[in-house]
């Protein structure tokens, strides 16, 4: 039984995995850059949650649209003032602006929350079920992130096929060059996918905070790794990959935490990733793309 | 001076600073108008300028970012941690301290090499995040180590102190979470510059030379630095090597000048990296004095101004993203090039000035 727990708690962790990778692999896909700031985004999510639930005592549903609502702008601005005024410019340019924003909301936070360790009141009250006679425990914590995570999958697999801005989205990811000939509008597309991706950043935030409720001004930058991670792992720029790698990262991370060493955890996953890219740089679900001069 | 060409009256000078301040300190020192806190910081300075100069090879000329330099710097402490308390009764001051640098520093250039040969397939986003893991490992590996030394020779453990198995009167050298105590404090403000000047001249000879001009065109367009026969992966491979042994000695430099080396988060770990490419950026990348400068500037700037303490990273976070912004947004430089604030148009200016003062 000891086994199946883990393998239980190792899918709610990557199941907020999954959706946190979503983010990552959908402006990594659309905007072709690292956006180091998103796991730092999480963080302002939580800190959201935890503010108007239990700091002025609204109903979770409510103090979790505000935090989603909330992050989206964040999400949305960050693109604007840091990011869209260097679209042309090189990789490296855009990539340390990423980490000063990143840093830059770490500090932003300490200064407004301080730096102690707040504990998160869990926003799911259901106690969970009980199976096998009282020996496996699966926490409501546990089966609603899970559900969460599946339901924002489908819905997200749907918008990106069905409708007009998803197939916009296709589109820029494909060929940006290509789809400002045929109309489509570059920057709204990608502010559209930056806001997605910070929105789901806020109920990621709130879940995994649930799960593990000790909330600082760095509980994000670390998951926020582990998700890209997770997102090179099933293939960037594939929903259905940042699905798969996301919850085979939480299962190996549990594993080795129970079986191996709990303080050598974040050191296997980082490993998982150097051999994923060594091995098959594109992913589970990657496409290989080839350099042109 | 005026036969030389442009680049090395620029080391020169860079020179001829780093001496200047090194006697101003040493004066004040010794006539006492230093704090000895801000005595204390000197060869820390010195150190993260190393790493910063390290770092600055790997960014401006290699082209590549790394946020794993924090790590070479963790392996190149530890191990001169390491070698110089084993040895600390069998060998004598001197002898020691410059084989604790000759091992620390190669230690660290071995594991850039090691993880030069996969990382370096690789490029951009994908070298940053996995340079980070790199790092992020060696950090929590050495976290979780445990070394002890007795009469039957050396003992490792990754769980505890006591699964050493370690015979009575065996000493218990790199203990876990809590690192390495009580290493003989050795780097003098003297050596930590003198360090920093040699590492210059090199890596100034680096650049210019054969090897360094390759890397440069391997950095501007690899697929035209390849067409014309350049072995890209060697070179690469020695650039990211130098700057890991750079790093490393800056390593060294700065587990002989405190008393208990540990490897947090903020001393070696992702956040210290960051801190470092603060520095890169700031004096500018591809400017190795630039690298010297905006380290001393960055790291003693706080301890003067002690009131801005809470709000010190906030204010290098905004510098990182507007300076990026300053100097790499197609805008800003279209809207610098026409009122007038590219580098070019300075230059001319000043040098206007200079004509009009003869």
């Amino acid at each position: 039984m000891g086994f199946l727990t883990y393998l239980i708690n190792g899918l709610s962790l990557g199941s907020v995995y999954a959706i946190i990778a979503l983010g990552y692999t959908m402006v990594y896909g659309i905007a072709k850059m690292l956006n180091f700031a998103h796991g730092d985004v999480i963080m302002i999510g939580a800190y959201l949650v935890f503010m108007t639930m239990t700091g002025s005592g609204m109903p979770v549903v409510v103090s979790i649209v505000i935090s989603i609502i909330c992050c989206t702008a964040l999400g949305m601005l960050i693109e604007k003032v840091a990011y869209k005024p260097l679209r042309k410019a090189t990789n490296l340019a855009v990539l340390i602006t990423a980490i000063g924003v990143s840093y830059f909301l770490q500090n932003m936070a300490l200064l407004i929350f301080g730096s102690n360790p707040i504990s998160f009141t869990s926003v799911i009250t259901w106690q969970g079920i009980t199976l096998a006679g009282g020996q496996l425990k699966i926490t409501g914590v546990t089966i609603i992130t899970i559900i969460t995570c599946l339901i924002i999958m489908v819905a997200l697999m749907w918008f990106v096929k069905n409708t007009k801005p998803g197939q916009a989205m296709r589109a820029v990811s494909e060929d940006r060059d290509a789809a400002t000939l045929m109309g489509i509008n570059v920057n709204g597309t990608i502010s559209l996918t930056f806001a997605i991706g910070s929105g789901l950043a806020a109920i990621a935030g709130a879940l995994l905070c649930s799960s593990y409720p000790v909330l600082t001004p760095y509980t994000g930058s670390m998951p926020g790794i582990k998700a890209f991670t997770a997102a090179v792992f099933g293939g960037i720029g594939s929903i259905p990959g940042a699905l798969i790698g996301g919850l085979l990262l939480g299962i190996i991370e549990n594993l080795a935490k129970a079986y191996i060493s709990s303080q050598l955890a974040d050191a296997i996953v980082f490993a998982v990733l150097i051999i994923v890219l060594l091995v098959k740089p594109t992913g589970i679900l990657g496409k290989q793309t080839k350099e042109k001069v | 001076m005026k036969n030389l060409n442009k680049s090395t009256q620029k080391l020169l000078t860079t020179i001829g600073i780093i001496i200047v301040l090194y006697l101003v300190v040493t004066i004040m020192e010794a006539t006492g108008n230093l704090s000895s806190l801000m005595g204390g910081l000197m060869v820390p300075v010195c150190a993260f300028s190393l790493v910063a100069v390290g770092l600055n090879l790997c960014v401006g000329y290699l082209g590549e970012l790394s946020l794993g330099h924090a790590g070479f710097m963790c392996v190149g402490a530890f191990t001169s941690a390491f070698f110089s308390k084993v040895f600390m009764n069998t060998i004598p001051d001197v002898p020691r301290f410059i084989l604790a640098f000759i091992i620390g520093t190669a230690m660290a250039a071995l594991f850039g090499f090691l993880i030069a040969i996969p990382v370096l397939r690789l490029s951009g986003d994908y070298l940053a995040i996995v340079t980070l893991a790199f790092g992020e490992i060696i950090k929590n590996v050495i976290n979780t180590l445990y070394v002890g030394i007795d009469g039957n020779g050396i003992h490792l453990s990754i769980k505890d102190m006591l699964s050493l198995g370690m015979e009575p009167g065996g000493q218990v050298i790199v203990n876990g979470a809590q690192g390495v105590t009580g290493t003989p404090r050795q780097s003098t403000f003297l050596i930590s510059v003198i360090l920093l000047i040699v590492v210059l001249i090199l890596t100034y000879n680096f650049v210019h030379s054969r090897t360094g001009r390759a890397v440069q065109a391997i950095r501007d367009n690899q697929i035209a630095a390849e067409t014309v026969g350049l072995p890209i992966t060697k070179y690469k491979l020695i650039a990211f090597t130098l700057s890991a042994a750079i790093a490393g000695l800056g390593g060294v430099l700065f587990a002989h000048n405190i008393s208990s080396l540990q490897a947090t988060t903020n001393t070696f770990g992702y956040n210290m990296s960051i801190m470092i490419l603060v520095y890169v950026v700031l004096g500018g990348i591809g400017n190795f004095r630039g690298s010297v400068i905006a380290t001393a500037v960055l790291y003693l700037l706080p301890e003067l101004l002690r009131g801005m303490q809470n709000y010190r990273m906030l204010i290098y976070s905004v510098v990182l993203i507007v300076l990026m912004l300053f100097n790499w947004a197609p805008g800003i430089l279209k809207w610098r090039e026409k009122h007038g604030f590219t580098a070019a148009a300075v230059t001319q200016k000043f040098g206007k000035k200079k004509k009009e003062v003869q």
